[in-house]
């Protein structure tokens, strides 16, 4: 028992090390610190798609429509109601959530191919209602004229705004506050129903679980946190535009969590670190910086099926 | 009172009637057993009553109530708990995880986000229980689906069992099992229902079994019920002996 608890701890801690400690690094590996807040960000969007795609074992492929609403909700708070970078990334997600928590009783009975199809088609429906609706979204050219501010905290005042550390350790809070709710759930009895679901459905229905009823809590959660996220996207930015809820971005969080091992609580944060960097380096190389990225899926997956982390936590266990 | 009653059910798939017409009531404290040849509607009978399909015509009432349209998830928070002729546990987990879900489950924890130091301890003392009572104990933190057939046979009926049921349908114990384990599971059978006064309505191929444990016998051919009496009086019927135990026994 005790050596299996330390094997849990020790990975949680580099994590947390290496994450707190970037902007220390980062600069001296050739990387900057919005690079960093990328990782975090769009790590954060990554484990919450897995929250439902490695621990209730639904696949979604549209949860770019709930970090897109996210980062509208954010921006649109700023840009149209009160000058609050607190109050915007309450609204992204509270934006993104009720969508989900709407349009999830609609979608729960489908599994399968059916469930990925529909949540496309859900993302779709946001995607071009934000390329349409110009007047407010600003349309293709997306949401600009506005920008984050710096964060009231009531006694102290935190420039987030133009200190891109500061931004960086405020999207580490969220992200630690989000990553905290997930880890505690899945070690919980609720948590537990879930990983039944996904180990096998059958058995889980028989054994009193209400299935469809706990696919449409595990849903909500899991957009509740990618709305976090595309809300500090957003911020991140300073900036939204429809691609944020097009349905390549639902691919790519696919990727990030597949890359990374969606069996492994911590794969999809370094399947983003994986993709982040190699979009970074690759894109200033070459145009089609999307293919290498391809062919490195392929490879991994073709050859660790498990991810990054699963393959390396074979290595450790053998 | 009757704990489970069904009235003419039947299930029709397209032009393929499956189970037509069967009634049967179950007492508290019986030891039920369902035969017939393949194909007899043994297992459509089974799904019926625990919900997995929804009768195209006729009523299943439990502990007195109609549950003939209930959810299977229903059923088992109102006492009813199978198992499957294809063993179904989770074969990733260990068996002391496999267990604890339903142990959570039962005791209505399962939206739960968090337990306290006491309900967590009570949760673990009633999995070690189990794991005891299907003499696990020694393969707790082993993988399921590392574990012989048999064990995985013995983790399915603790599962159900965690859910404390009233009735458990058990859809052929034994199949697939060589003699030492069919012995085992069915000893296992017996101390539930001899000690724990436990109804069960069972599913069997395996003939010494069916007249070892069961108190009545029901027999299905061609989704009809062809008789239904003692082990004696079924082993005496001739319609029976025509249609079923002469095959099986030549």
């Amino acid at each position: 028992m005790a050596v299996s608890e330390l094997n849990k701890r020790i990975p949680t801690t580099l994590v947390w090390l290496l994450l707190l400690t970037m902007p220390y690094w980062l600069p001296k590996v050739g990387g900057y610190v919005e690079l960093g807040t990328q990782v975090v960000v769009l790590g954060l969007a990554a484990m919450s798609l897995n929250f439902l795609l490695g621990y209730t074992g639904v696949l979604s492929f549209g949860h770019a429509a709930y970090f897109g609403l996210g980062a509208y909700g954010a921006a649109m708070t700023i840009r149209y109601l009160v000058p609050s970078t607190g109050l915007s990334l309450i609204v992204g997600t509270l934006v993104g959530t009720i969508a989900a928590a709407i349009i999830g009783p609609m979608i729960v009975h489908l599994r399968g191919v059916y469930f990925a199809m529909v949540t496309i088609a859900f993302g779709q429906v946001f995607y071009f209602i934000a390329f349409r609706w110009s007047s407010v979204t600003g349309g293709d050219d997306g949401l600009t004229g506005w920008t984050r501010l710096p964060l009231d905290l009531g006694l102290v005042t935190v420039d987030i705004q133009n200190n891109p550390i500061a931004f960086l350790y405020l999207a580490l809070a969220m992200f630690a506050l989000a990553v905290g709710v997930m880890a505690w759930l899945l070690r919980s009895p609720f948590g537990r129903t879930l990983i039944a679901i996904r180990e096998n459905e059958r058995r889980a229905r028989f054994l009193g679980v209400p299935v469809d009823q706990h696919i449409w809590i595990s849903w909500i959660i899991s957009c509740c946190f990618v709305s976090l996220a595309g809300a500090l996207y957003a911020l991140l930015n300073n900036f939204v535009d429809p691609r944020a809820l097009y349905w390549t971005q639902s691919g790519d969080f696919v990727i990030m969590a597949v890359l990374g091992g969606m069996r492994s609580f911590w794969g999809p944060l370094i399947g983003a670190a994986i993709y982040v960097v190699l979009r970074d380096y690759l894109s200033s190389l070459t145009e089609n910086w999307m293919s290498f990225i391809g062919l490195f899926f392929v490879l991994v997956v073709l050859f660790f099926p498990r991810g990054i982390l699963g393959m390396v936590r074979r290595k450790v266990l053998s | 009172m009757t704990l489970l009653r069904v009235e003419s059910a039947s299930k029709h798939f397209g032009s393929l009637i499956a189970v037509n017409n069967v009634s049967m009531t179950v007492e508290p404290g019986e030891l039920r057993a369902v035969i017939g040849p393949n194909g007899a509607g043994k297992t459509t009978f089974f799904n019926l009553i625990s919900g997995f399909f929804r009768p195209t015509s006729g009523r299943i009432e439990f502990d007195g109530e109609d549950v003939t349209a209930l959810l299977p998830a229903r059923r088992v928070w109102r006492g009813m708990a199978r198992t499957f002729q294809i063993t179904e546990v989770f074969p990733e987990l260990s068996v002391r995880e496999n267990l604890r879900i339903p142990v959570e489950v039962a005791a209505g924890l399962r939206l739960r986000p968090w337990l306290s130091r006491d309900a967590d301890g009570e949760i673990r003392a009633r999995v070690t229980q189990l794991m005891e009572m299907g003499d696990l104990t020694s393969k707790a933190d082993r993988l399921v689906g590392e574990l012989s057939h048999g064990d995985q046979r013995a983790i399915e009926i603790m599962m159900a069992l965690a859910l404390k049921p009233r009735l458990l349908l058990l859809d052929e114990p034994t199949a697939g099992m060589g003699d030492q384990e069919t012995y085992d599971v069915t000893q296992l059978i017996r101390k539930l229902h001899r000690e724990q006064k436990l109804s069960i309505v069972l599913i069997e191929h395996d003939m010494r079994v069916v007249f070892h444990l069961a108190d009545r016998i029901m027999v299905l051919a061609e989704g009809k019920m062809l008789a239904e009496g003692t082990p004696e009086e079924i082993a005496a019927n001739e319609a029976v002996q025509a249609a079923y135990l002469g095959t099986a026994a030549a």
